[in-house]
Order: C-alpha cells, then structure tokens, then sequence
C-alpha cells in the first residue's frame, strides 16, 4: 500500500512536469523552467507563470477533488455508480456558475462565481443525499441524479441561450464537458481556498466511512453520528465540486473511474481509498489535460471528451458485472 | 380575417406588378436583409425605394448607419415578413440561410445574394454591384470615388510595427480577412502572419503572448458576460501588450466605406 502511495505520487508529480512543458509555443525546457522559477515581464517568464502554471495547478486541484468526492460518495452511498460528474452535483454547480455570470454578480464580486457554484453543487448532492441516502439502491441514486443533472443542464442551456451575448449559447459544451484552457491565477486564488478546505472536510470522514462498510447499524454502534457524516460530506463535496466547476466545467468521470481503479489495491477501505483516489484523479486529470494539448494542438478540445472515453467503457464494464451476478 | 385577406391581395398584386415590370427598370421595393447589403442600400438607394432593412442595422454597436436605419422598418430575415413587404427585389448575403432564400425565390421574388467583402477590390465591386441592382450607377460611381480618395488619405505610413488582432474564445485574424487588410492599411505588420494564419482562425494564448506584438486590438466585448470573452481580460494579455489596446467597433464589422474611418483609428 505504501509502494502505491508513493508510485501515484511519483506519477502526480511527473505529469505535473509535463503540464508545464506541454504547449503550442514549444518553448525549449531548460529555459522555461529557469523562467517559471525566476519570473519577469519576458514573454517567456509570462507564459509559464501566468498561462501554464495555473493551468497546471488547476488540473492538479480539480482532479484531486473529484477522485476525493466520487470515493467519498460511493463509500456514504455504498453505491459505485455515485460520481459527481453522473448524478448531477457538477451540473448544478455549472448552473449555478452560469447564473452568477449571466446576471453579473461575478463582475461585481469575484468570489460570486465559486460562490454561486457551491450553492448550486450543494443543493445537488444535499438533494441526492435526501433522496437516496446510505440505504438507497442503485435505481432510486441513478433516477435521482439522472433528473437532477437533465433539470441542471436544461437550465444552464435555457439561461446561456437567452443571455443577450452573442458567445454566451457557445459556452454550453464548456459547461457540460470542461476545459482547462487559458484559466488564470485568479481562477487557482477563487478556487483553492474553499477546495481545501472541503478536501479536509471531507478527509476527516474517513474512519466513519470505514465503521459503514459494516453496515448503518453496526457504524453507529461505534459511535458513527450519521447526521453529523451526513453534513460534513454534503459540504465537503459542494466545497470541492463548486469552485472545481466554476473554473474547469462538468468534468465527468474522473470521480467515478479512479476508485473503482484504485478500490483493489487498498483492500476497499475507503480511509486509504479516499487520498489515494485525490492522488490518482490528480493523475488521470493532468494526463487528459496534456492528452488534449498534444491530440489536437490548436483546438481547445474538451478535457470532458477524454474523460469520456475512458470512463463510459468503464461503465458498460459495471453494467455487464450486473448482469452476470444481481448488485453493482 | 378580411384585413388579413386584403392584405394579401395588395402583397399579390404588388407582386404582380413587379413582375410585370420590364426587366432593365430599377426595382421599386427593396428589402435588405444582411448588415453589410443594408448599409450599401442605404448609401445609394433612391428615396423610397429601399423599404426595409435588417434589426441589426439599427443596432448602434454593429452598425455604422444605426441612426439612418432606424427610419426604415427592420426586419428579422424571416420569409413570411419579407413576402408580405411585397419586395421586387431582396438583397441578402451569402450566408444568409439558404432555406429562407430559397423560400422567396420559391415564391417568385427576385433575391440577390452579395459575398462578404474582405478586402478593398472586394469593396470596390460590391459598391459598383448594389449600384447596378439598386439602378444607380451614378450614384454608385460617386461613392466609390469618395472611397478611393478617402482611402487613400487615410493609409497610414508602412512598418508602424507589428500589431495582433484578438478576439473572444482566442480567435485572430490574418491578412486575407476584411480586419487583417485595415490592420495592413493602417501600416502595421499583422503576427497572424507569422503563424502562417491567413484567415480568422484560433491562436493560442501562448504564441501571441511570445509574439510580443507592439499593439493590440481587441474585439468589443458585449453586454452580459462570456466565458469566451474572458480571455481579453487575461493577466498575461495585460502584461505584453501596450496599455492602449484597441478595440475593434462597429466600422471593422463590413466591408463597406466606412472601413476608413477603422483605418483612421489606428493612427
């Protein structure tokens, strides 16, 4: 367990590098290393520190937050099919992103736009929660977040079409695939803060998490309160997936691919599953993002997209296992 | 309901009439339903005979004419509303849709299509084109002489430095489009071309910002806020380019005369 806790790391940090090093200028890699280190006003220094460097950073955060949410959910659910992205929390998040922008609160109040998106993302999962809670089954959480997240994106789309700026209807596929693309310091300064402290949030609930795997019973038995779970994981995640979605889009699939990746090596318990889906969903979010840079180099291809691909196979995988033998 | 059936009959025989008209006759009931032709048609037409233009010819951001065009009644490039002004002849663009037009023509009205101008050749035979269509050769000959002179005036000094267009969502223009060719006029060496960018197409952050262009111009941001427009306000943006930055407006948007006064701009 620690050889994979050490290889993801050593993994995060090399694909960090590589975020760093991937772009269409082909800038030579001493140079821009020494330029993201020194700073300056050069078009060099500025490149890497204002353009790469966020990018980076951001790939790292919001990939780290949706490994950590999609474990953290499919162990309070004990359901592996619970993911941000698929039940809808990202996309109530990108609507309530879309609102704040549309009626210019983010103009007139930067911290509006994560703001916004974690209310959005809270109502999301606070409404999962209610609805299918630790006993749901796979239907009520799947029914449940496929009428959250078609109700979010018809509202994000309805509310983009009828902005009167003629870019804003484009914007739907960022909002409902993500993009890294051009995101600035002030994106990481808007989002970081409040994804930390979700991140410990939502950490700090890994030996409850462990005391369920025994059942609701048995978890309370050991002095598991479940309101006070309950609480901290609808905020923890809203605090992770709301300011994650308001700089990069509903990125789906990352939360549910990694733990489900991830659950064999650490024996399913979810208090070593939790960091290291953080440290794989870190992983597999800065690999699309240089993936996405090297595929099609001048176009801003959706980070969605990649995820996608990876993850819907790994989905048609689940269904096949429920068809081969009754739960998921 | 009877209203509405005399009505017809007055869009019907109006149509007739048109029709029956012999074919060298000047039109008598234009409708214009592209930005650029209803500028053209408002500069050269006779009086009364241009009878509708676009709604966003009179929309002051994109159109140069806005106050000229606010006389005429608008319309929104449907058929039906165009039919029943009972046009005997319809300008619209090349990249109006092609349903609509094929909807009049289908109807028997007359539709001309004009190209998008990109470049002051291209100016040049749209004005001498509106002013065969609309029967006002004379008038199209002054104005074209007034755009040469006025052009000519306004053409800056070559090797003014090297200038990048930037708009929304990252995109530049190169020199074969109507904004790279004002950029050219006004003397100024366009970046896109040392991408090898010719046309209007993305350019990343990254390259322009290693560019390093001497000015930049902006596209006009628009009410309400765009992810897409974000990228002009980008850190990086604001630290190699100039602090005068320009912003494209309503004279770089058509090919018309009055891409001169863009040119004049840039001084």
């Amino acid at each position: 367990m620690r050889g994979l806790f050490i290889a993801l790391s050593a993994g995060v940090a090399a694909l960090f590098l590589a975020s760093l090093l991937t772009g269409p200028a082909g800038l030579p890699m001493p140079e821009s290393l020494r330029a993201l280190l020194a700073g300056g006003n050069e078009p060099l220094p500025v490149v890497m520190r204002e353009i790469r460097l966020p990018r980076a950073i951001l790939g790292l955060a919001v990939g780290a937050g949706l490994g950590l949410t999609g474990a953290a959910l499919q162990g309070y659910l004990r359901n592996p099919l619970a993911e941000p992205g698929l039940i809808g929390i990202s996309g109530m998040a990108a609507l309530g992103a879309v609102l704040a922008i549309q009626t210019g609160l983010s103009l007139a109040a930067p911290l509006a736009l994560p703001l916004a998106a974690l209310a959005g993302a809270a109502i999301g999962v606070g409404l999962l929660v209610a609805l299918a809670g630790p006993r749901g089954g796979s239907v009520t959480l799947i029914l449940a977040g496929v009428a959250i997240s078609a109700l979010a994106g018809a509202g994000t789309a309805l509310v983009l079409n009828l902005s009167p700026n003629p870019y804003a209807a484009n914007e739907i596929v960022f909002w409902l695939m993500g993009s890294l693309a051009d995101r600035s310091m002030l994106h990481v300064w808007l989002a970081l803060p409040p994804m930390l402290l979700g991140a410990v949030l939502t950490l700090s609930t890994r030996r409850a998490l462990d005391a369920l795997t025994l059942g609701e019973a048995a978890a309370q038995a050991m002095g598991v309160s479940a309101p006070a779970l309950r609480w901290r994981l609808v905020a923890g995640t809203a605090l992770i997936v709301g300011p994650a979605t308001a700089v990069a889009g509903a990125i789906g699939f990352v939360g549910l691919v990694i733990p489900h990746v991830l659950r064999p090596w650490v024996g399913a318990r979810p208090s070593a599953l939790l960091p290291a889906s953080a440290l794989g969903g870190a992983a597999l979010l800065l690999a699309a993002d240089v993936a996405v840079r090297l595929v099609v180099p001048d176009r801003d291809l959706k980070l969605g997209v990649l995820t996608a691909i990876v993850g819907a196979p790994l989905f048609l995988h689940l269904i096949w296992k429920t068809r081969s033998g009754g739960r998921v | 309901m009877r209203g509405c059936v005399r009505r017809f009959k007055t869009t019907l025989v109006a149509a007739l009439l048109a029709a029956a008209l012999p074919a060298g006759a000047a039109p008598r009931r234009v409708v214009s339903m592209n930005l650029c032709s209803d500028q053209l048609a408002m500069l050269l037409a006779a009086p009364g005979q241009l009878v509708s233009v676009s709604n966003l010819a009179q929309d002051p951001r994109m159109s140069p004419m806005a106050d000229q065009a606010a006389a005429y009644p608008a319309n929104t490039g449907r058929a039906e509303e165009i039919y029943l002004m009972a046009p005997d002849l319809v300008i619209a663009g090349t990249y109006t849709s092609g349903a609509t037009v094929a909807m009049l023509r289908g109807l028997g009205i007359r539709v001309e299509t004009l190209p998008p101008a990109e470049d002051f050749d291209a100016i040049r035979d749209a004005i001498t084109r509106m002013g065969a269509l609309l029967g006002r050769e004379d008038g199209a000959r002054d104005l074209l002489a007034r755009f040469d002179a006025e052009l000519a005036a306004a053409r800056g000094t070559p090797d003014r430095g090297r200038a990048a267009l930037y708009y929304a969502n990252g995109f530049t223009s190169g020199r074969d489009t109507l904004a790279g060719t004002i950029l050219d006029a006004a003397g100024y060496r366009n970046i896109a071309g040392d991408y090898g960018i010719a046309t209007t197409t993305t350019l990343p952050l990254e390259l322009l910002v290693m560019a390093g262009p001497d000015r930049l111009i902006t596209g006009a941001t628009w009410p309400g806020q765009s992810r897409g427009e974000a990228i002009l306000d980008h850190p990086a943006l604001s630290a190699v380019a100039p602090a005068d930055a320009q912003v494209t407006d309503r004279d770089w948007v058509c090919g018309t005369p009055f891409v001169t006064r863009a040119i004049r701009s840039l001084r």
